[in-house]
């Protein structure tokens, strides 16, 4: 598959690399030969129909699932099976799931202190400082000493990306964050990872929001069957889908809204 | 009954009471190490310790008592009947509440899991801080079930010469030939135990019934 023109002057450093990357479950493959490589600042958006690999694909940068063949490199880290390499490559990367999984014992601020202190080792204080900096950034600090079940989806799903982002991760995964939100709220959840785009996060989200997509992706990657059917820039992707199996997609999904 | 019959039916309730607190203590610490081999994912340490849990679920806790006590006996090993009873009531309650804690550990929806690893938590921090205390919750009324239930089975603990509640009710009884007397006495002592609990139980079970509404 060609590779697509880079659209912004994006700076060479690679930050994920994903080579001849299969996996199976038993006797069936969910991922079949991923290429994929993603540089610092860029923003990928996955899409595909419902069983088509995306999550799996990067519920495994971040070994959340393994994988069979191939190989991963996050940053620097060859991601391997031992818990020293997952450990580091869990560190630089942040994950958003849909259905937010905050933990529903322990007050939003509690949520987004815990992982700084046990995992990086930080102070309390710094833990703190650093918790609320970033609940007022997703427009959520007055619900700090709140409880999760207390908040909105939407709420719930912007503490979500407070916490990961109080790892001060270099990459950001996305699982379909919006699609467990009511209508009304995906708007704020969008707002907040437009907002995190912007200030130059590496990010690879998950979604089917197209206008999410056409607004802030560098590229656009369409997954079927386990792996990578097309891959393009919005502007390409959405007007001139070179396979068939992407109109298709695009057709059903676009109709929709 | 005069005061110092009664008095020797309170020393029985005392031994009742510190028995059901080491079987609860010794049975938490170890059931916790079981629930949590139970859970780890190596088929070797799940294989043992479902073993270990059919085992003392399959057998009865007289029996368990009579191998510790008299069996080991047998080998040489002649242990105080308080040790005895004491390692029979924590081996008992220690694969009753592995079964239990085992159960609500998987209760815990496994997106926990998920977030605490993406967040590269590693294990102590993900049972410690993540999944016990929630699956703790949900075991809150089972576990308090089972208090009860070893409370009133450390009368068996009598059966190895133990002087608890019901073997000092039985010893009074034979004194002042009162039977209907003095086992209405231990009765009530017993219900003054487990009925506050079991009510407690209960209550736990309705607030999380709503909590989960």
């Amino acid at each position: 598959m060609n590779q697509p023109a880079v659209q912004n002057p994006a700076p060479a450093v690679t930050m994920i690399a994903m080579t001849h990357v299969e996996k199976w479950y038993g006797e069936f493959q969910a991922l079949t030969d991923i290429n994929l490589t993603v540089r610092k600042g860029e923003r990928i958006v996955l899409c595909g129909p419902s069983g088509s690999g995306k999550s799996t694909l990067i519920r495994c940068i971040n070994h959340l699932e393994s994988y069979q063949k191939g190989e991963i490199r996050v940053g620097g880290t060859r991601l391997g099976d031992d818990a020293k390499t997952i450990d580091a490559v869990r560190r630089e990367v942040g994950m958003v799931f849909q259905h937010f999984n905050l933990f529903p014992h322990m007050s939003v601020l509690e949520n987004c202190m815990l992982a700084p202190m046990r995992s990086l080792g930080v102070s309390k204080g710094e833990a703190e400082a650093t918790a609320r900096q970033l609940l007022g950034r997703v427009k959520i600090l007055e619900q700090a000493e709140k409880y999760p079940a207390q908040l909105s989806g939407g709420q719930q799903q912007r503490v979500a990306i407070a916490r990961a982002l109080c790892m001060k991760p270099k990459v950001m995964l996305f699982d379909e964050p919006t699609s467990a939100l009511d209508p009304e709220m995906v708007k704020e959840v969008l707002d907040t990872m437009i907002g995190l785009a912007d200030e130059g996060m590496t990010m690879i989200c998950v979604t089917h929001e197209m206008g999410f997509a056409r607004q802030v992706a560098n590229r656009v990657i369409f997954m079927a069957s386990g792996a990578i059917v097309e891959e393009a820039p919005p502007e390409e992707f959405f007007h001139n889908p070179r396979h068939e199996r992407t109109r298709k997609f695009l057709g059903e999904i676009l109709s929709k809204h | 009954m005069g005061s110092n019959e009664f008095l020797f039916l309170l020393t029985g309730l005392k031994w009742t009471v510190l028995l059901s607190l080491v079987g609860f203590v010794g049975g938490g610490v170890f059931g916790l190490a079981i629930a949590l081999m139970r859970v780890s994912g190596r088929p070797l340490m799940e294989r043992i310790t479902s073993g270990y849990i059919a085992l003392f679920q399959g057998t009865p806790l007289l029996m368990q008592l009579f191998v510790v006590y008299y069996g080991l006996a047998l080998v040489g090993l002649k242990l105080d009947a308080w040790i005895a009873v004491a390692i029979g009531f924590t081996l008992h309650a220690s694969a009753y509440l592995g079964e239990i804690w085992r159960g609500s550990i998987e209760a815990v929806p496994k997106g926990q899991t998920e977030a605490a690893k993406a967040l590269s938590l590693n294990y102590v921090s993900r049972m410690r801080d993540v999944i016990l205390p929630q699956a703790i919750r949900i075991s809150l009324p089972a576990t308090v079930g089972f208090l009860v239930q070893l409370i009133k089975g450390t009368s068996l603990a009598a059966i190895v010469g133990f002087t608890e509640l019901t073997r000092a009710g039985n010893i009074v009884s034979n004194q002042i030939f009162q039977p209907l007397l003095v086992f209405g006495i231990v009765g009530v002592l017993y219900f003054l135990l487990c009925w506050p609990l079991s009510l407690y139980g209960s209550h736990l079970e309705r607030r999380m019934a709503i909590a989960a509404r």
